[in-house]
């Protein structure tokens, strides 16, 4: 559910990271946070918990500009990625504009990408929206683990997977090194900015 | 889930509405937060600055944990919100399905002052915002 305040001429989306535990959703924001000028992005929340899994959300403020004379500006979230706070990751996709389904490349977790990705269709039904209605990117992430002797999933493998009849656009990425990061974003931010803009008309198309 | 769209008279009915109801009243701020967790309008501002970007995206977060409490008690929801604090206080109020309003006050306003206050205003509001 987007905002959009016709008084401060401002646009507010939110968009979500979602995908299976330590695929690498957080490392997107933290490497996202870090390239940014101070500028451009707010202060990032992250609910402490113990070791260094996302228990509730982190949450990343950015400004990106103008399109059609309003301001944009985007929330970043993520979900924690374990199996066992599905509620949690519910609430946090509630309202979302965009999504970026993080994969993750390592052979052993190809079964819970799929389930990550069947969940979200889960819940985004249960929302009243289906896979295809609400701004998706895939990110297939540790990319620069292909070249390494850890098992890696292949792009064509993943595509079948995740991907099927390549519906959503897809970026591989290494997130802790940054590639592909960037990317990502600035494809998910197009495509929410455009989708909130057309739905409400506020910019021709 | 359909936007929010503000209109700028609309908006400004509210403001006004919570300056004088609320901000007078000695309530050093409100926020007015949507359920995905962006500020819709921030009044007041005590003498600490707040981070309210922060502050809106936990009260959307925390409405809708406890909006899951609310259910395992079988309840739908609770409508209210009080965490009592050292000197400030945070009050939250569901207005309808897309707003919350957020009032942080100190010590010297007595909450029955802000509940009251509170109720006025999200009349008030809610005829504005009908979806």
């Amino acid at each position: 559910m987007a905002l959009i305040d016709l008084s401060k001429r401002e646009i507010h989306c939110k968009i979500v990271y979602y995908g299976p535990g330590r695929c690498g959703k957080t490392t997107n924001l933290l490497y996202i946070y870090n390239a940014m000028s101070e500028k451009t992005k707010g202060k990032m929340i992250t609910i402490e918990t113990k070791g260094e899994r996302t228990l509730f959300f982190d949450l990343l403020p950015l400004t990106l500009g103008k399109v059609g004379g309003f301001d944009i500006r985007i929330q970043l979230y993520t979900v924690p990625g374990q199996a066992l706070y599905e509620a949690t990751r519910k609430l946090v996709l509630k309202g979302a504009d965009g999504l970026v389904f993080v994969a993750d490349s390592l052979r052993v977790r190809q079964v819970k990408n799929r389930e990550s990705l069947e969940e979200l269709r889960r819940s985004l039904r249960e929302y009243g929206a289906s896979l295809g209605e609400v701004p998706m990117v895939l990110q297939y992430n540790k990319r620069d683990l292909v070249s390494s002797p850890i098992p890696t999933i292949g792009v064509e493998e993943l595509d079948r997977d995740l991907n099927n009849g390549l519906v959503f656009p897809r970026f591989e990425a290494a997130a802790t090194k940054g590639v592909g990061v960037f990317e990502t974003l600035k494809e998910i931010s197009k495509r929410t900015v455009r989708h909130v803009t057309q739905k409400n008309m506020l910019v021709g198309r | 889930m359909a936007d929010l769209i503000v209109t700028t008279s609309a908006l400004e009915v509210a403001c006004n509405k919570i300056d004088e109801s609320l901000i007078k009243a000695g309530v050093h701020t409100v926020l007015l937060v949507d359920q995905a967790g962006n500020v819709v309008a921030s009044r007041g501002g005590g003498p600490k600055e707040i981070d309210i970007i922060s502050l809106a995206a936990l009260t959307a977060a925390n409405f809708a944990a406890t909006s899951e409490l609310a259910k395992l008690i079988g309840e739908d929801d609770f409508t209210l919100l009080f965490h009592k604090g050292k000197k400030d206080s945070l009050h939250f109020v569901r207005i309808n399905s897309d707003l919350i309003m957020v009032s942080i006050f100190d010590d010297n306003v007595s909450l029955g002052l802000v509940r009251l206050r509170v109720a006025e205003v999200i009349k008030v509001i809610k005829e504005l915002f009908e979806p």
